[in-house]
């Protein structure tokens, strides 16, 4: 087995129970709620999208989540176990991984370095134990089948990730979390700033990374996006969730209308999610 | 970051052609710089090109370059140590007045020394990890710090008649007619050793993502306070051995010591390419960036110039330096 094939859990329709699900989640900043009460559920291998106007609480649920921040009330449980996170590595740890908005990436090191940035992989024997030496070349040709496999083309692991496209770095990111992840990748804007084609790319990346059995969670500004690539839309409203929708059944404007309050949440919501707690 | 039309998944992007002009020039330029000095200074004088006045110029270089490979961790990592030749004037003062003053055995005159400038290192670092100063302040407090406590300490009055154990470094020995000295030798092993952590092992690859993305580094998973109390201690531990260097260099302990050698080692470090933002360069280039003063100081003496041409010149490659780097930079965001 190789340092980043990691025990991924097929992709099940069949399992109901969330892989990740938070209850009555409050965070108070000063005596302004950024959460006030809310709930969360993600499924396994699926693409949940959450969406929220400014000031809904959107990015605090979402650091909530991914470990950066710790709430003030509410529960979080992975696979049913209760879990605790004070920081983001708490939450690498049991296999949450994040793709930060501003790219988490070292821009005059090399794909491979930065690929295994944190977790490097050292030589056998006396040359890694006592000299530190890292294994250069298992980092490269681990990075370079990681890569083929997301379909990512970056024909170098030694090349400077200054030297990429933002859409080539956003898949040196993605790959990253991907690669180590057992249960799911939180994604916060990662087609912000990006061109058509390299949105596009990045998307795909969404699908690999969830055809490979892995939840992602997207969070993301872009309707269009959203409604592209998500199983299931997480709507957000001033510090609680109002709505679940498959993208199927609804309208971007019918998103938009109960992400502003225009369009009551509560009676969309799908009840079998809603009560899974 | 604007919406480049760069290839994507079908067109993979070759790093010889995405690679800048400015990138080209600040990692070969110092190298070029130096063959340029050795040739010009040969043509200009037969005595140039010689054993020992290559010999010369790699010992006259050894304290600055011993200082620079401290700077160079601290400048990778974003920050700058402005302390560093008035810690090394600490250690110098220290060792000699601990052996010659206060009849310490100089073996552990030289261990005392190199805790107490290791000591001033993890002072930087302490105040710039735990406080989140700014380095540039830190070590400027610093360097009034470490030039007051020298004097206070050293009585104003330089220490002669050093023991043999403090100035062995300053001996040579022959390569078939040419003297080699030991401090030449501790230097390029120095600068070996430097070379090896920081591209050989992870601990080195942190250095370099502390300084290119500091928050991505913490999110990354590396304990970023941890990896930067690290490089300010190790480069304190340099500090002196660069003040050893110096005792064996000029024989005597010198509170007046380390005043030039503070800004030469932050010029040996740009002109060898690594850019003052951090993240970007290598230890070799600092190397070069070294000889490069030295060479032009040598090459100047023999040719009968005035040496004051010398820090001319220096300035105007510490300028062209940055110039080059800052290019470099703004093609690659």
């Amino acid at each position: 087995m190789t340092a980043m094939e990691q025990d991924v859990q097929p992709p099940s329709g069949a399992d109901d129970t969330p892989l990740l699900k938070a209850r009555g989640l409050v965070k108070r900043y000063g005596h302004l709620s950024a959460l006030d009460g809310a709930d969360f559920d993600l499924i396994r291998g699926e693409i949940l999208a959450v969406i929220g106007d400014n000031g809904a609480g959107k990015s605090t649920l979402i650091k909530i989540l991914s470990g950066a921040i710790t709430p003030d009330e509410g529960t979080v449980e992975l696979d049913g176990r209760p879990v605790r996170f004070t920081s983001p590595l708490d939450a690498r740890r049991v296999g949450i991984e994040t793709v930060y908005q501003d790219l988490a990436i070292a821009p005059a090191l090399a794909v491979a370095d930065n690929l295994f940035l944190g977790r490097e992989l050292r030589r056998p024997g006396v040359l890694g134990s006592v000299f530190r030496m890292l294994d250069k070349k298992r980092m490269i040709e681990e990075s370079r089948a990681h890569m083929a496999e997301l379909k990512i083309g970056i024909r170098s692991m030694k090349q400077l990730v200054e030297t990429l496209s933002g859409g080539q770095r956003q898949g040196v990111a993605v790959a990253r979390s991907a690669a180590f992840a057992h249960h799911l990748v939180i994604m916060d804007e990662p087609t912000a700033a990006l061109g058509v084609k390299e949105t596009g790319m990045v998307l795909d990346l969404i699908r690999q990374v969830r055809d490979r059995g892995l939840s992602v969670i997207l969070i993301s500004h872009n309707m269009p996006n959203v409604f592209e690539v998500a199983d299931r839309v997480h709507i957000q409203r001033l510090g609680r969730r109002v709505a679940v929708i498959k993208p199927h059944e609804f309208t971007m404007s019918d998103a938009v209308a109960i992400m502003t309050g225009a369009m009551a949440g509560e009676r969309v919501t799908d009840e079998k999610i809603g009560d899974a707690g | 970051m604007t919406s480049t039309a760069a290839p994507v998944t079908d067109q993979p992007t070759d790093p010889a052609r995405t690679m800048s002009m400015g990138r080209v020039v600040s990692a070969t330029g110092p190298l070029l710089a130096l063959l340029l000095a050795i040739v010009y200074f040969s043509l200009r004088s037969d005595r140039f090109l010689t054993g020992n006045t290559m010999s010369l110029i790699v010992q006259q270089t050894a304290v600055v370059g011993v200082l620079a490979i401290g700077q160079t961790i601290v400048i990778l990592t974003g920050g700058i140590d402005l302390s560093c030749g008035l810690v090394m004037a600490f250690g110098n003062i220290m060792v000699t007045r601990l052996a010659v003053v206060s009849g310490v055995n100089p073996y552990l005159a030289i261990a005392i020394m190199l805790v107490f400038t290791m000591l001033f290192g993890l002072t930087n670092g302490m105040l710039v990890t735990a406080l989140r100063l700014p380095p540039f302040i830190v070590t400027l407090g610093m360097y009034s710090i470490a030039f007051a406590l020298t004097r206070i300490y050293g009585h104003q009055e330089s220490v002669p008649n050093l023991p043999s154990e403090e100035t062995w470094l300053g001996k040579s020995f022959k390569v078939g007619g040419t003297a080699v000295s030991y401090g030449s030798i501790l230097m390029l092993g120095l600068f070996v050793i430097a070379w090896f952590v920081l591209r050989q092992t992870a601990a080195g690859r942190h250095v370099y993502a502390i300084g290119g993305n500091p928050e991505g580094a913490r999110l990354s998973g590396i304990r970023t306070r941890r990896v930067l109390l690290c490089v300010y201690g190790t480069a304190g531990l340099l500090y002196g051995i660069a003040a050893l260097l110096l005792v064996a260099r000029t024989q005597v302990g010198d509170v007046n010591a380390g005043l030039t050698d503070n800004i030469e080692s932050i010029t040996a470090v740009v002109i060898g390419g690594t850019s003052l933002f951090g993240g970007r360069g290598t230890v070799i280039g600092t190397l070069i960036g070294a000889l490069i003063v030295s060479t032009i100081r040598a090459g100047l003496t023999l040719t009968g110039v005035e040496p004051t041409y010398q820090v001319l010149i220096t300035g105007i490659l510490v300028i062209s330096a940055v110039g080059v780097d800052q290019v470099a930079r703004a093609r690659s965001i």
